[in-house]
């Protein structure tokens, strides 16, 4: 953990090198989920309420979704640019130092720029919170707090699944695409407003539905009583990271016995 | 301290054919052909041994140091190093062995060199007064007091080098693995880079395994070479063996006072010959060089004569031809 600390330094260094570059690049992230936010809006606007879902409990949904993407693009950018290391042959580098491969991919690149996105997201956090009636409790604080780091995780997941394939493939795969900007699209709106099989889908196989649907059901009470249990639900994201992780040795142990 | 054992090693490579056709076929279907890059190589290294390890292009040097150092894992075969099996046991150790891909950076490009250091120091948990004291020692000895705060992109490739070398033996690993360490250096460097490496293998015993194209550098550093061509182990050996083998033949150029009286000397072949000067070649098992000299002193009025031994890149030449792998 001190070592990705001491990586995350290092690379913070480099990237202000290029300041004007990392200051247009910030703003960038910062408006392009503000347009996609502001579709959110004129839709509402439009149709006043999807599902017997409002404007407000959507944009709280919205911003948990986008605050983990833009933190795990940050900071697990290692694995979700990792196509890039292994055609430089970098990744022979990381195998000759003696610490887990996965600790030095992810200390390989950082997206600071992400931060323009992370801030527009705590806005529309606050901006929704601020008129949802909602009664806060310590549960239903540790439940927000949740679903955001378990979002990071399944996001974090689905990057190292898609670096594994890397060592098949060489080239980044931008299928992987469907499932991290699918999935964000996806799960920036309640999931009971989709067809039964895809909420089946971000559910049981990569759990967005555990993140996002289930927690924010709880936290607006929309749940019928004895529901504490909801509070947990987003510990599905933490699981959903142990199967990657296998996935992930499996591919390290097959680029070092192919050596493509 | 290294014992390589009947190392194998194949991969599939797909089959490329020019042309679109081709290229859209191989969208769907791809034919693999196995190229074999290692064929049981065997070999054993002594501690504080300074070992070049040469071939030509795509003969396996590169894929031998990955299975060395731990990256690749054989098809067959095993290897010992310090008692382990680097594949098998790669975090522990690699602590023990330093690794300068010579084409490829291991510091970080936009800060400075010190940052990599220190960043360096964190990833191989060096104690704070061995990374200080070594920090010191290769400082001086590369001299690299002016560069370590500079930004690696802009520092030149020989000092860049300097730097990457004085990064790998900051843990103070014993074994120390140099792929092409001298590529694209101009002589100062070269010349440099090579004093140091003597320095830390005498100084401090670290054994050395490097490959190299320019046989300046195996000339100057190493004692002992092992030939690999086409993935099989063709010569091990020290090159004053490799020398007296192959390198029997000598040139010796003559200058006289004008002449039009033709050379004639048993056992020498003329290489040239013009009326004030000659170049011959002589076959050292056949013919002493000292009796050349009594008869071409003989023959003409000398003013001049130089001696050269075939150069060691010469000697390669002719091994690969010998062995058919260039």
């Amino acid at each position: 953990m001190k070592l990705y600390f001491q990586y995350l330094v290092i690379l913070f260094k480099s990237q202000v090198q290029y300041r004007t570059s990392f200051w247009l690049l910030t703003l960038g992230q910062f408006f392009i989920p503000f347009s996609i936010f502001a579709g959110l809006y004129f839709l509402f606007e439009r149709f006043g309420q999807i599902k017997d879902w409002n404007f407000y409990e959507v944009a709280l949904c919205f911003a948990v979704i986008h605050m983990a993407f833009a933190i795990s693009e940050c900071f697990a950018r290692g694995f979700d640019a990792f196509s890039s290391l292994v055609v430089a042959g970098d990744f022979d580098r990381l195998l000759v130092r003696p610490r887990s491969t996965v600790v030095q991919v992810l200390g390989s690149k950082f997206e600071f720029t992400r931060f323009g996105r992370l801030v527009q997201s705590i806005i529309v956090l606050v901006f929704a919170v601020s008129n949802l009636p909602i009664e806060w409790t310590v549960l239903k604080g540790v439940a927000l707090f949740l679903m955001i780091a378990s979002g990071v995780f399944i996001f974090t997941g689905i990057y190292m699944l898609a670096a594994t394939l890397c060592f098949w493939t060489i080239q980044g795969l931008e299928v992987a695409n469907i499932f991290t900007d699918g999935g964000r699209e996806m799960a920036q709106y309640p999931l009971n407003i989709y067809h039964k099989w895809v909420s089946r889908f971000f559910t049981f196989v990569i759990p967005f539905g555990c993140v996002n649907y289930f927690p924010l059901l709880y936290i607006l009470g929309k749940t019928s009583a004895n529901s504490d249990l909801y509070v947990l639900t987003p510990l599905a994201g933490f699981i959903f990271i142990l199967p990657c992780l296998l996935v992930w040795q499996f591919g390290v142990r097959r680029y070092r016995s192919t050596g493509s | 301290m290294i014992k390589v054992n009947g190392i194998s090693k194949s991969f599939k490579v797909a089959k490329r054919s020019t042309g679109v056709g081709h290229a859209l076929k191989g969208l769907f279907h791809r034919e693999y052909t196995t190229v074999e890059a290692l064929r049981d190589i065997s070999f054993s290294i002594e501690p504080g041994e300074i070992v070049g390890y040469i071939g030509p292009n795509g003969a396996g040097k590169s894929t031998t140091i990955k299975v060395m150092s731990g990256i690749l894992v054989p098809d067959r075969g095993s290897c010992s190093i310090m008692g382990y099996t680097p594949w098998m046991e790669r975090v522990p150790y690699v602590k023990n062995i330093g690794v300068v891909f010579g084409q490829r950076s291991q510091l970080w490009w936009d800060v400075p060199v010190m940052d990599s250091f220190q960043l360096l120091r964190d990833i191989y948990k060096v104690p704070e007064p061995e990374y200080r004291a070594n920090l010191t020692l290769l400082i001086e000895t590369l001299d690299l007091n002016e560069i370590v705060n500079t930004p690696v992109r802009q520092l030149s490739l020989g000092q860049r080098m300097r730097c990457e070398i004085a990064a790998s033996l900051l843990h103070s690993p014993q074994i120390l693995f140099l792929d092409e360490p001298t590529i694209g250096l101009d002589a100062v460097s070269k010349i440099a880079v090579r004093h140091f490496i003597q320095t830390i293998n005498q100084e401090k015993g670290v054994t050395v395994i490097l490959t190299t194209h320019d046989m300046n550098d195996i000339e100057a550093l190493a004692k002992r070479i092992i030939l690999i061509g086409k993935g099989s182990l063709l010569y091990d050996g020290n090159l004053q063996a490799l020398r007296s083998r192959f390198g029997t033949r000598k040139t010796i150029t003559a200058d006289y006072r004008e002449t039009d009286i033709p050379l004639d000397i048993p056992g020498v072949s003329v290489l040239s010959w013009s009326t004030e000067r000659a170049v011959l070649s002589v076959d050292t098992e056949q013919v002493m060089i000292s009796d050349v000299l009594t008869q071409l002193s003989r023959q003409v009025e000398l003013l001049d004569v130089t001696i050269d031994t075939q150069p060691i890149e010469d000697i390669i030449v002719q091994l690969y031809k010998e062995y058919q792998i260039s």
